[in-house]
């Protein structure tokens, strides 16, 4: 270095410029490198995860998809169970979460008082932040039990018998299931969306929810003319956000869901979820076929989740391009 | 029965009510948890667990190899995805004006954010932990990493963005070459919150566990040789709490409460730290 600072007044302009102008492309090469780096990473998950699965998509092709049969022994592999134990205790995670997350965001937006908005959002942004090996211990040791004792039987003598949602809550009460999983997984996905909708409810023009207020409209009513219209394509997006993660989700559902490969209309039976399937089965699967059966399930996932997280990001992305051209 | 004035009112005071409810519905669990934790995971939490090797079943003993190998393999994680996010996240941010490269890295990069950890994990098999024959540490800190490139990419590029065109433009006025601004001036400005994405990073990979299943898996003795499999606290608390023995649960409990405590922490050492600097603007 001492060299080069005594070098740097001898070298003529002409000669510090062209210097400048080299650091510059490089500095904005390795930069384009960088960012070209993470569209590689896709591609190279992409691919790395179709090369893992095709002896197993040679050996079962489409059939896969729609197959229960999972039989390590006889090297039988279907994905039918898993997916729809994914999609199961997702939509359970979903009916949930929606609501609840809406309410808070309606707290957090409306109704808080100014000092307590902040500590309130933390909170909330923080069971986001709890790592979900610690929601499945929990919902394993503690929380599956008590919904096993108190509220799977309450649920299975009332909701049982009834027509068309009475097989849904038939069986044995046993705490851990589809159910179970999808509770938590409620309680996972809560600050993510909660969050979105906070976000996109503050984006409303005071002036909008104003002339409402104005004309007489109460709070519900500002909400739910005013506020939720304007934004319906944020609050979507924040909730294919939340499916996004529920949908992926692993070990909190690896605890509570059972990892049975059954088929079941219940939701207190045990069940199987993709990600669940992996965490359990991939390490001890042996035989090529049984690992690329695995392999071939996160691709599904990711193939899954891929397509919700874009939708939701489009349609973040047209929300904010909307108010950049209000604004 | 009722006229629409009072039924309007009572239709908002019972939908804010609910509003209300939802609001302790989410801080209950939060408080459960937490309670949980304490309750279980404190007795434990003795000085073997910090000076002590993961036992055998049956037997007792500490997290020592777990928690070394997890800030080991934290630490290596985030020293390779900071300075690829961080350079990816200035181009967003500063050359990201024109072409197609861009845009598309921000939307890539906005869906890998919450792409699916354990997916992550998988490729990291395929592309590293197949190749060299046996799970090591490193495949761990490769799958940990990736995760942590694109939080430090979204933050990097937002914070860059609440940087001052006039700061940028005073730089160039004074004939400052365009590395020159970027390295000197908005990347310096922006220091701080790219620190609160970075810590962020370490909070989210810390608590993972998924991505490290098919990658470090386990080490049941003292290693730091990120050649070989590798113990860290995630598995260790996964594999413990799925088995039979009380000592091993009362161990996973007293893992959960540290993994938990650090994470918490780490969140909001993050949160006040991008208070100030949002203030100091």
């Amino acid at each position: 270095m001492p060299k080069n600072i005594k070098a740097m007044p001898t070298l003529s302009l002409e000669a510090r410029m062209r210097r400048h102008n080299w650091l510059d492309i490089l500095f904005r090469n390795v930069t384009r490198l960088s960012a070209f780096a993470v569209l590689i990473l896709l591609l190279a998950i992409i691919a790395s995860l179709l090369i893992g699965s095709l002896p197993a998509i040679k050996a079962f092709g489409l059939h896969f998809l729609v197959s229960a049969e999972w039989n390590p022994v006889t090297e039988q592999f279907g994905a039918l169970v898993p997916i729809v134990g994914t999609l199961a205790t997702a939509s359970v995670a979903l009916l949930i979460a929606i609501p609840v997350s809406f309410g808070i965001a309606l707290f957090l937006t409306e109704l808080s008082p100014r000092w307590l908005r902040h500590p309130l959002g933390t909170a909330i942004e923080l069971l986001a932040g709890i790592p979900s090996i610690i929601y499945g211990m929990w919902g394993l040791f503690v929380f599956a039990p008590l919904f096993g004792d108190y509220i799977e039987p309450w649920l299975s003598s009332h909701l049982g018998g009834k027509l068309l949602i009475g097989p849904l809550f038939s069986g044995a009460p046993m705490g851990i299931g589809v159910l179970t999983a999808g509770i938590i997984l409620a309680i996972m996905v809560i600050p993510f969306i909660a969050s979105v909708m906070r976000d996109v409810f503050e984006i409303v023009p005071a002036l909008l929810k104003e002339s409402a207020y104005g004309l007489g409209a109460t709070t519900w009513e500002v909400m739910w003319n005013v506020v939720l219209p304007y934004t319906k394509i944020g609050v979507v997006g924040g909730i294919l956000l939340g499916l996004g993660r529920a949908l992926g989700e692993t070990m909190a559902v690896t605890f509570v869901i059972g990892n049975a490969h059954d088929l079941s209309a219940s939701l207190l039976m045990p069940g199987n979820s993709i990600s669940s399937a992996l965490a359990n089965e991939f390490t001890e699967a042996v035989g090529d076929l049984y690992t690329s059966a695995l392999v071939e399930l996160g691709l599904i996932l990711f193939f899954i989740t891929f397509v919700v997280l874009s939708l939701a990001r489009f349609m973040l992305y047209r929300l904010g391009r909307r108010e950049g051209q209000a604004a | 029965m009722f006229t629409l004035y009072t039924r309007r009112r009572m239709i908002n005071a019972m939908s804010l009510g609910i509003s209300v409810l939802a609001m302790l519905f989410g801080l209950f669990w939060l408080g459960w948890i937490l309670w949980t934790l304490l309750n279980n995971g404190l007795p434990g939490l003795s000085h073997a667990v910090f000076t002590q090797m993961t036992p055998p079943p049956g037997s007792s003993g500490g997290l020592l190899n777990a928690i070394a190998g997890s800030l080991m393999m934290t630490l290596f994680a985030t020293l390779i995805g900071t300075p690829i996010g961080i350079l990816a996240g200035t181009y967003l941010a500063e050359f990201g004006q024109r072409g197609w490269l861009a845009p598309a890295t921000r939307f890539i990069n906005d869906v890998l954010l919450s792409a699916p950890s354990i997916v992550i994990g998988l490729f990291i098999y395929e592309i590293y932990v197949t190749r060299v024959k046996h799970f090591s540490g490193w495949g761990g800190t490769l799958a940990l990493s990736i995760l942590v490139i694109p939080i430090v990419i979204r933050t990097t590029e937002n914070m860059l963005r609440l940087v001052p065109n006039t700061l940028r433009e005073a730089a160039a006025a004074l004939g400052a070459p365009q590395w020159k601004i970027i390295n000197f001036v908005t990347l310096r400005a922006a220091r701080a919150g790219i620190l609160t994405g970075v810590l962020l990073a370490v909070a989210r990979i810390s608590g993972e566990t998924a991505p490290l299943l098919f990658t470090a898996l386990n080490n049941q003795f003292w290693s730091s040789n990120m050649n070989q499999p590798m113990a860290n606290l995630p598995v260790v608390i996964f594999q413990f709490a799925m088995s039979p023995y009380e000592d091993w649960h009362n161990l996973a409990w007293a893992g959960a409460l540290l993994i938990t405590f650090s994470v918490l922490t780490l969140n909001i050492v993050a949160r006040v730290l991008f208070r100030q600097s949002a203030t100091t603007h």
